[in-house]
């Protein structure tokens, strides 16, 4: 019985095995493909989304309409405002 | 007489006015949690003019800097229009000074937007800043 069921086993894991392999070299070739194709998709995403870092520190532009002429004008006026106003600057 | 009592009380009134305002200006000193909130570097000037907190906000810190931070932008409207200026021009050019007057061990904000603490060496400030 035991016989019976392991040659029947046998046969059928063989078959099965031989079959499976069949399949997984299909498959492993289906994955290949799939690889190539997401490596090459990811190429290109990488040769159409390209984020540069910039090269020197970010800078925050305060109010950049203001000009350094007029902060040139108003320099000994604030100068004398924050002098009278000693308490709060 | 008329003329020289009148010249007398005019010269008493403008002494008395001089006194008020020498006493006034010497009187006009930082609160001392302001003054502690500098030195310890709680507090830092920022580049518009402005106080920023440097460190963990506390109810007692906002309370400080808003309350100064008004006062400032009081008088900044006023000289702003008197100079014929708009706020953020006359804010800034207040924050280039105000960055300039930190003394060592005061915080400041850099051009970059980050907090500095000052040394002995010139602060880093806006190009702009006279």
């Amino acid at each position: 019985m035991t016989g019976w069921q392991l040659t029947l086993r046998r046969a059928a894991a063989t078959s099965h095995s031989m079959n499976g392999m069949g399949q997984s070299r299909w498959s492993a070739g289906r994955g290949t493909c799939r690889l190539l194709m997401l490596v090459a998709g990811m190429a290109m995403l990488g040769g159409c989304v390209s984020v540069n870092a910039p090269d020197g520190p970010i800078v925050i532009e305060l109010n950049i309409n203001i000009r350094s002429e007029v902060v040139y004008r108003l320099a000994n006026d604030a100068s004398e405002t924050i002098e009278d106003n000693a308490d709060i600057f | 007489m008329t003329k020289l009592t009148r010249k007398i009380a005019l010269g008493s009134a403008a002494a008395a006015l001089a006194v008020t305002g020498l006493a006034g200006a010497a009187w006009a000193q930082r609160d001392p949690a302001y003054e502690a909130a500098r030195s310890s570097g709680q507090v830092g000037e920022k580049m518009d003019g402005y106080l920023g907190i440097v460190g963990a906000e506390t109810t007692e810190l906002k309370r400080l800097v808003n309350d100064i931070n008004i006062k400032r932008r009081a008088v900044y409207a006023e000289k702003a229009q008197a100079a014929n200026a708009t706020l953020e021009e006359y804010s800034l050019t207040a924050g280039c000074i105000a960055i300039s007057r930190t003394t060592p061990g005061e915080k400041y904000q850099a051009p970059d937007g980050s907090w500095k603490t000052r040394s002995s060496a010139p602060p880093e400030r806006d190009a702009r800043c006279p």
